[in-house]
């Protein structure tokens, strides 16, 4: 019998390699990847990275600028991470198991979050193209349509975990809906729900880079005009400061979580 | 007895711990209402544009239709997409795999495994369309740079898990190994990988559903091809909604498969693990 289960897990094993290496070479094929090209690229690459992106001395007079943009990046990405937060708390209360009214309303607001989950801020900001224009406020709906679906789903798991037994105990006790959700579930769990909102706040900072190639506003913008222009020195700087202000928001966020959790 | 009638029972005792929370609530209040008024509207009537945004919708979601490819051509599209995130997927994961063992601080010394927490965390604070972007200036745009560039965020993303996942693991099992004379790599291929394997699976899957997302965007942003790239032109080209919408209905079908297949192997894993 022993050797039985260790010959069926060297099968197992053997199984999912194969079907590993079998799903590779149709993706390499479907992509038109070229294998060689990807080892011989990062040399390359690390060798061009070093000769030409830098920052130099005259790229460093457009650092008012580069400040400008990041700084509107980042008041965008925080505007629509908060105002995302504030409608994922009220979908999360109506789809937690715990907090729900009942299981119809419950599953449609799961729903409408996971479809606003599911299409990606990139998707988003090209569909507001349409009706915002290259604007500051295109990207910001899109990063507030993906912080609501995500916050969403982040903040039931939240509720259902931390809230279950208080909630049963306050009920018992006779304690209102409203009660029970302002005086157990929120506080309960407000710790967690801001451990995810910076977490929040950080990918959208980086997101919004990504928002601002396509919508023409912000860091991205800058970046994508000096790379375009091929004035590498500048664009290296764009890229010093995005990293900059997302390890300096990480250091807030890691101690602001260490003191609340 | 008369003297406690006037003391009120303390309810809630002011820690450390909210006077942080309201602190983080109050700054990010008011950096967004700063944020509403200092932004640069260019003159954007807000409310002609969500009025605009809601008309659009319905024609989208309800009217989308083929145009520029067939409903075959889209779905190879979609294929492509997320062939380009299984590679990204497979390459992080292997590397990741390497990196996380050096970084968990039960299995090397301080200092190297701070070194790699330091630079993962630099490489994980680039967006990854940068390093798609520094990329397609050696390799050209197309599916080299995108994969390649996508791999490091990925690697960053799996080095911290991996390694949080191995830190996690009974520590007794390693030092019985230890005094019994097993070297390093026996350890690990022996005790540490197959008791932290589920765990590794799961962040791998979850990571290829977040690669699948970041390959729409870099298609869309990079040139990376795929169903991302013909959202790109159906947005900025040909202005045609119900392409998008199209589109729009390929990319929810396939996430939200990965996702309800993600959240299954996640509840087995728990059960045999």
């Amino acid at each position: 019998m022993r050797g039985d289960i260790f010959a069926r897990k060297k099968m197992n094993a053997f199984v999912f390699l194969g079907v590993l290496i079998l799903v590779t070479l149709v993706a390499i094929v479907m992509t038109e990847y070229n294998v060689a090209k990807g080892f011989t690229s990062i040399p390359k690459a690390v060798h061009w990275g070093f000769s030409n992106f830098y920052p130099n001395g005259e790229s460093f007079r457009k650092l008012p600028d580069i400040m400008m943009k990041l700084k509107e990046t980042v008041l965008v990405s925080i505007a629509a991470t908060s105002a995302g937060a504030v409608f994922a708390l009220v979908f999360a209360i109506f789809g937690a198991h715990t907090t729900r009214f009942n299981a119809v309303l419950g599953g449609i607001s799961r729903g409408i979050a996971t479809v606003f989950r599911n299409i990606d801020v990139a998707a988003w900001a090209l569909i507001l193209l349409f009706s915002f224009g290259q604007n500051v406020m295109t990207g910001y709906f899109a990063l507030f349509f993906g912080s609501f679906g995500y916050l969403t789903r982040a903040f039931i798991e939240t509720i259902d975990e931390v809230s279950g037994g208080s909630v049963e105990a306050l009920r018992a006790t006779g304690a209102g809906y409203f009660h029970i959700v302002f005086q157990s579930v929120i506080p309960s769990s407000i710790p967690q729900m801001i451990s995810w909102i910076l977490f929040m706040i950080e990918t959208n900072i980086r997101q919004a880079t990504l928002v601002g190639i396509l919508t023409g506003t912000g860091i991205g913008f800058a970046f994508n005009l000096y790379y375009k222009s091929m004035n590498y020195h500048t664009a290296s700087l764009v890229v010093v400061a995005i990293v900059i202000a997302i390890l300096f928001i990480e250091y807030i966020s890691n101690y602001v979580r260490r003191a609340i959790l | 007895m008369t003297a406690q009638t006037g003391t009120k029972i303390k309810v809630k005792t002011l820690n450390k711990a909210s006077v942080i929370i309201r602190a983080t609530l109050l700054t990010l209040t008011i950096i967004t209402i700063y944020s509403f008024i200092t932004f640069d509207y260019k003159g954007l009537n807000l409310l002609d544009s969500v009025i605009k945004t809601a008309k659009m919708l319905p024609t989208m979601l309800f009217e989308p239709h083929f145009k520029h490819f067939t409903f075959l051509e889209a779905l190879y599209k979609v294929l492509v997409t997320m062939g380009l995130a299984f590679l990204t997927t497979l390459f992080g994961a292997v590397i990741a795999l390497f990196m996380g063992l050096f970084a968990a601080r039960n299995l090397t010394n301080n200092t190297t495994s701070n070194v790699i927490r330091g630079f993962v965390a630099v490489i994980r604070a680039v967006p990854t369309v940068l390093w798609v972007l520094i990329f397609a200036v050696g390799a050209g745009l197309g599916s080299v740079a995108a994969v390649v560039g996508m791999s490091f965020h990925s690697i960053g993303y799996l080095v911290k898990a991996y390694s949080e996942s191995f830190e996690e693991m009974d520590n007794g099992v390693i030092e019985a190994l230890k005094a019994s004379g097993a070297n390093w790599w026996q350890i690990v291929f022996q005790a540490v990988i197959p008791s932290t394997i589920t765990f590794l699976l799961s962040w791998t899957f979850l990571r290829f559903e977040i690669n699948f997302a970041v390959a729409v965007a870099m298609g869309a942003a990079a040139g990376a091809g795929g169903i991302g790239f013909d959202m790109f032109m159906a947005s900025m080209f040909y202005s045609d909604l119900r392409e998008i919408g199209v589109i729009t209905y390929f990319i929810l079908a396939f996430a939200i498969m990965l996702e309800v297949f993600a959240s299954r192997l996640k509840r087995r894993l728990k059960l045999n693990a």
